[in-house]
């Protein structure tokens, strides 16, 4: 298959943290786009045999943005980007152009791939935050084994109250990774999360992972109740939280936009997961969020089991995206 | 940023002034705000481009109607024809069957099926006193058995209990077989979620329906999907007979244009709209506020609307265009507006015509208390002069006191007024600005006795 943005040097390194049998995350995502890629790769083959900058192309390079969630603004910007790129260095074969694209994409994505440093805290106190049904508890559960691949201890903390059997959950993840989980009868989540903070100095532990209970931004209450457990947290630690993760579907369209705003506003994001790109949807608002609200993006989910969690990579990405 | 489409087509409408039809010529424009518009909702790009030249065929030749702009009767047209295209208005399940009539939910993760099982059953138990009985068909996430117990026990509804270590199509046949049994009138089968392109998890809910012959077949959707709604509803309409829709997670922000990619493909009614967490939080699905949501305009479509019926065209013009620009609003505006308000019977009426989340918020107002304050701010703006109406920093404590005393109010509740002037000219630019999840934290302020 005519395969665009084809690396010209050596495959991408798969992380250090994935188990060797474990597939990389770039076939584990490239498995997941298989379907469409097919689709897709035919459409931008046609697309880029043509090999001018015009307003034909654009406009289906535009669709192809669309598609993916780009948005309006991100994708315009991105259109710019490349006609000023074509115009500058006189593109004029399929390759250069796809290999402008995508360098017009990884440059904007680039800036959002910082990894996440636990390091410089003990206990080091992540806080997961989202909407409902995002995949703040099963990435708990993959994160618990991540740190514990690199010779971390754990403990999770319960602080999802209010969803029916939110605490067995996040229990059947503690189990699976062997790790302790903190969580109360009662019914507030600040209280749960102070517990399981003040436990995790107690035996000396190296990361705190926090569930919440999935919650919509226009749930001003709500957003409150979240805002008031990241200020318990200040109580017990006034460092923490040390990193506060919003946790993403692909799936999901603009409204991500809305979501890291009013977000960041309650509780302080400082890093995003973006979840289930093992499907067909393409994450493309991720390109939206980098020009308009951006944030580093820590890690990303491909699938429901253990492994299925990645360090973000916007070069790979890049390319599972245009692919 | 997220403008609504009345403003996006104020832009545009200059061109389409003054001509008493839409033709080909004149409407380009408009409708590349009117695709831009839906874009931005999260309607799949193909289904934007079937909509929009449907819109161009419904809307040339179109003849103005009275008072109306051209631009106006434009978004007239798509409003219509997206709530045409959203389909009849509440459509149940049917029970046209040998009892249990049998449910079978279908979906992505996460989008909300578990909760829909309970609150369904909860609804059909408490209005039409049917005898509910659940079954979860999740052997995968951990804890979703329990979850459906928990959530059946808060129902008030049967459980038919399973466990991880079973086969789907053994658990969900046991079940119905009890349900039989035990002269239940429905089965509601709750399924794990799962990727369209998952062909192992396909086949198998294949496998369920074929079991099962359920009598509805309910495709479970989050409203704040993106663009890939249309391949995920495509594939789960072409591997399951599929008899209906639940929009889920209709409380957030989201514009919800996948309602219409979802329609688009699979043709299937929209049934039920999910709007909370809470087991009350399911209510029959309402094409046109769907139309007015995803249009993000639901506010001022009702005026347009109202303007039909004979409200100053001038003034409803003018009013969108202080909308568009967020400035020169004053506090003639002001009492314009609350007297248009009048007009249409009250705030509660208007409230009735915008998008679901405004309504709910305003469903926290005491009733009639809004219409009382509308009588003494009409009151008090008219014992101002025309200069204090227009530059009401003028007004300072002398003054104050003097339009207390003509209004017969307090010096309070001028200041109340001119404060709630503030927050409804704030109010205008975030609305400008904004979307509607603005626009309500706005209008928490602005009126007494709402919010913090
Ligand atoms: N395919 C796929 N599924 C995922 C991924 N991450 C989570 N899920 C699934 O998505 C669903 C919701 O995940 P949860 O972890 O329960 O989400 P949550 O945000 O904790 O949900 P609430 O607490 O109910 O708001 C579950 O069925 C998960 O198995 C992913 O990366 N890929
Ligand atoms: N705000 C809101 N949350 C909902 C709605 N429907 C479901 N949820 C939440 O969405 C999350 C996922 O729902 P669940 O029923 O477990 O989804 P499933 O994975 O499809 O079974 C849970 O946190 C639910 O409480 C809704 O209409 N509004
Ligand atoms: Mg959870
Ligand atoms: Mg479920």
């Amino acid at each position: 298959m005519f395969s665009f943005f084809k690396k010209t040097g050596q495959e991408p390194q798969p992380p250090e943290s994935a188990p060797a049998s474990a597939p990389s995350w770039r076939e584990r995502l490239f498995q997941g786009l298989a379907k469409t890629r097919a689709q897709w790769g035919g459409k931008l083959k046609t697309i880029f045999s043509r090999g001018k900058v015009d307003d034909e192309l654009l406009e289906e390079l535009e669709s192809m943005l669309l598609t993916s969630d780009v948005g309006i603004e991100a994708t315009q910007f991105l259109l710019d980007d490349l006609k000023g790129r074509a115009k500058r260095d006189k593109l004029d074969t399929p390759e250069a152009i796809q290999q402008a694209l995508a360098g017009a994409f990884v440059d904007l994505v680039g800036p959002l791939e910082k990894p996440l440093d636990i390091e410089n805290h003990r206990p080091f106190v992540i806080m997961i935050a989202g909407v409902n049904g995002a995949g703040k508890t099963t990435s708990i559960g993959k994160l618990a084994k991540y740190f514990q691949d690199q010779g971390k201890s754990v403990l999770l903390a319960a602080g999802d109250t209010f969803r029916a059997a939110a605490r067995e959950q996040l229990q059947a993840w503690g189990e699976r990774n062997n790790v302790t989980v903190i969580s109360q009868e009662s019914g507030d989540p600040a209280a749960v999360i102070f517990d399981a903070i003040a436990a995790a100095k107690a035996r000396g532990i190296d990361v705190v992972l926090a569930d919440t209970a999935g919650r919509l931004p226009t749930q001003l209450h709500l957003m409150e109740e979240i805002a008031k457990v990241r200020r318990v947290i200040q109580k017990v630690d006034p460092t923490g939280p040390h990193e506060t993760l919003l946790v993403l579907d692909a799936n999901i369209g603009q409204n991500a936009l809305q979501q890291v705003k009013a977000f960041d506003k309650a509780v302080q994001v400082t890093g995003l997961v973006v979840t289930k790109l093992d499907g067909t949807a393409k994450g493309g608002v991720v390109a939206a969020i980098a020009r308009q609200c951006p944030k580093p993006i820590r890690f990303i989910g491909v699938g429901e089991g253990i492994d299925d969690l990645r360090p973000f990579s916007a070069k790979d990405f890049v390319d599972a995206l245009f692919e | 940023m997220l403008d609504n489409l009345t403003q996006r087509l104020a832009r545009v409408m200059k061109t389409l002034k003054g001509e008493a039809r839409l033709t080909e010529s004149n409407i380009a424009d408009a409708l590349r705000e009117v695709r831009m518009a839906l874009l931005e909702a999260d309607v799949a790009l193909p289904v934007v481009k079937d909509f929009i030249s449907a819109v161009k065929e419904k809307a040339v030749g179109e003849e103005v109607i009275g008072s109306l702009s051209p631009g106006q009767a434009l978004v007239g047209v798509v409003h219509r024809e997206l709530a045409r295209l959203m389909g009849e208005a509440h459509e149940g399940i049917s029970f046209a069957t040998q009892p249990p009539a049998i449910v079978l939910m279908a979906g992505l993760q996460g989008a909300g099926k578990t909760t829909t099982v309970g609150k369904l059953g909860k609804f059909l138990k408490e209005t039409q006193k049917k005898k509910v009985l659940v079954v979860s068909c999740d052997v995968y996430r951990p804890a979703a058995i329990e979850q459906l117990k928990s959530v059946a026990g808060q129902a008030g509804i049967d459980f038919f209990p399973s466990s991880a270590g079973e086969k789907p199509e053994a658990i969900a046949l046991a079940a119905a077989d009890w349900a039989r049994r035990h002269y239940h009138d429905v089965l509601l089968v709750d399924t794990a979620g799962r990727l369209a392109i998952d062909e192992e998890m396909m086949a198998e809910i294949k496998r369920l329906h074929a079991a099962l012959n359920p009598i509805e077949t309910l495709f479970v959707v989050d409203a704040m999907l993106g663009q890939d709604a249309v391949n995920t509803a495509r594939a789960f309409n072409e591997a399951l007979p599929l008899t209906g829709v639940v929009l889920t997670k209709l409380d957030g922000d989201a514009r919800g244009g996948a309602a219409l990619s979802v329609r688009h493909v699979t043709g299937k009614p929209i049934k039920f709209a999910g709007v909370g967490e809470k087991l009350s939080g399911l209510e029959a699905f309402h094409p046109e506020r769907m139309a007015s949501r995803i249009l993000g305009m639901g506010d001022v479509l009702s005026l347009i609307e109202e303007a039909k019926k004979g409200l100053d065209e001038e003034k409803a013009v003018a009013f969108a265009k202080k909308l568009k620009s967020g400035k020169g609003f004053d506090l003639n505006d002001f009492k314009d507006q609350i007297g248009q308000m009048r007009k249409m019977g009250g705030m509660t009426a208007l409230l009735d015509k915008m998008p679901a989340q405004v309504a709910q918020m305003a469903g926290q107002l005491p009733v009639g208390a809004e219409n009382k304050m509308v009588g003494r701010v009409e009151g008090i703006i008219n014992s101002m002069t025309p200069a204090e109406r227009a530059k009401p920093e003028i007004i300072k404590a002398s003054r104050k006191r003097r339009i207390a005393a003509g209004a017969g109010v307090q010096v309070q509740d001028v200041n109340r007024l001119l404060n709630q002037f503030e927050q409804s000219q704030k109010m205008m630019k975030q609305l400008t600005k904004g979307g509607i999840g603005k626009l309500m934290r706005g209008m928490k302020g602005m009126l007494p006795g709402m919010g913090r």
